[in-house]
């Protein structure tokens, strides 16, 4: 796959629920070595669209092509996702949460697990339970989680929220870090000035559907 | 790609280590067998052959209700943080999950049989007349019959708003047969007739519905 060649392509993507429309026909293609932040408003789509991106939310009509391949499952392991709650347990600790999930992906080294604890600026040997973590070290063991199997594309859901703004700071400059290795990185957030000068596109929804991608913050056509 | 078995196994190690950590299941199954016996026992004075005749029904219903108590509690813990979502994203195959619970289940059930019964034969002053050891194999069939069913069901009433009372009202009409079997099997032990038939329709049903979630467990998995 060439470097410009899209990672991900979607095309016409639907998603009804019941009568409401989450999305409604969004057509894009994202290339790889990119950091896509996607802003909009609450109930824009933004967390739809990664989650069918994830192969958590099932379309309700359109497609998608992730690395090539039309089904999820077929590239799972190339992808990581982190939601907006943690996914972790919350009576283990952060090591025994991570060696949990490496063996789902197979991952047999299980240094890898404190590699991905230390990345995210944590201590790996925290006996703590992760339940009686910050939210700001949630949302770092959370990121840990999802950079565990070494991903291609990485899914993340308000990874900023809830945490200090020195933090958040570290997280950018880790995610930058990953996207410069040759991931692929898409950004929900409400804190897109975070991402300013970092990310290569924002990607602008609105009531379901992608209504502008800008190389900078300043989305075109809105004069408020 | 992961070994489902070795993805079992881990899941299983997992879920009893968060069991031994909180007990959250095991105490309440343990509390409300307790009560069981102590009411009934309270309510009846029965002679050694009317215990003999009511003690399989006393037995099998006080276990099939604490049962739904760990149940209930089956998917809580997954729920919590959509941890379950952690695990849809992962190549893991969802049969490796269902069994890791199923298999929970059906040892802590197990635990709570082993505690009881002598309870049960202290307060009915119970003797078998029949081969003892066939009480093992009814135990060990009948349980797998309630857990297997309970922990595929649970599963399907994750998404309900009131998912407590609708496990029961799943389960219950369809463990019918084998609650049928469990009781009259154990009954015709403790009375000294023969219960071979009876184990033979719980293995059958056992082979039958634990086929059946195996090969629907995914679809209810990954059901939106």
């Amino acid at each position: 796959m060439t470097e410009t060649a899209p990672v991900i392509t979607v095309s016409n993507l639907i998603k009804q629920f019941g009568r409401f429309a989450a999305l409604r026909g969004v057509t894009a293609e994202f290339s790889s070595r990119k950091l896509y932040a996607i802003l909009g408003d609450n109930g824009a789509g933004k967390t739809t669209l990664l989650r069918a991106l994830a192969g958590l939310s099932r379309p309700t009509s359109g497609q998608i092509s992730i690395l090539g391949a039309p089904k999820f499952h077929d590239i799972c392991h190339q992808v990581g996702y982190m939601a907006h709650p943690s996914l972790l347990y919350d009576e283990m600790s952060a090591m025994e949460n991570l060696e949990y999930f490496a063996r789902l992906y197979g991952i047999t080294d299980l240094s890898r697990c404190a590699d991905a604890i230390r990345m995210v600026g944590l201590d790996p040997d925290l006996a703590r339970p992760v339940g009686q973590y910050s939210q700001g070290m949630r949302q770092r063991m959370s990121l840990a989680r999802a950079l565990l199997n070494d991903p291609k594309i990485l899914l993340l859901d308000e990874p900023f929220s809830n945490v200090d703004t020195h933090s958040a700071a570290d997280m950018v400059r880790l995610l930058a870090g990953q996207r410069d290795q040759g991931k692929t990185i898409f950004v929900v957030t409400h804190q897109a000035s975070l991402l300013e000068g970092v990310a290569d596109e924002f990607v602008w929804m609105e009531v379901g559907q992608i209504v502008a991608r800008t190389p900078d913050l300043k989305q075109p056509g809105v004069t408020k | 790609m992961p070994a489902p078995t070795g993805i079992t196994r881990t899941t299983l190690r997992k879920d009893l280590r968060l069991e031994w950590r909180s007990k959250d299941a095991i105490n309440s199954m343990l509390f409300f067998s307790l009560l069981v016996v102590v009411v009934f026992s309270f309510s009846f004075d029965p002679n050694a052959e009317e215990s003999r005749r009511i003690a399989g029904g006393l037995i099998w219903v006080a276990f099939l209700f604490a049962a739904v108590v760990a149940l209930n509690q089956t998917w809580a813990r997954e729920i919590r943080n959509q941890v379950l979502d952690a695990y849809r994203v992962s190549p893991a195959p969802a049969n490796s999950l269902f069994l890791a619970k199923a298999i929970g289940n059906f040892i802590f059930v197990m635990v709570l049989e082993a505690l009881m019964t002598p309870l049960f034969v202290l307060f009915y002053q119970l003797r078998p007349l029949g081969p003892a050891w066939q009480l093992l194999i009814v135990a060990a069939l009948g349980t797998w019959a309630l857990v297997v069913n309970g922990t595929f069901f649970a599963a399907m009433s994750l998404r309900t708003r009131s998912r407590e009372i609708m496990l029961p009202l799943l389960l219950f009409p369809i463990s019918i047969p084998a609650l049928l079997a469990m009781v009259q099997a154990t009954t015709n032990v403790l009375s000294g007739d023969s219960a071979r038939v009876w184990i033979a329709l719980l293995l059958s049903y056992d082979l039958v519905f634990t086929t059946a979630c195996l090969l629907l467990f995914e679809t209810v998995l990954n059901a939106e």
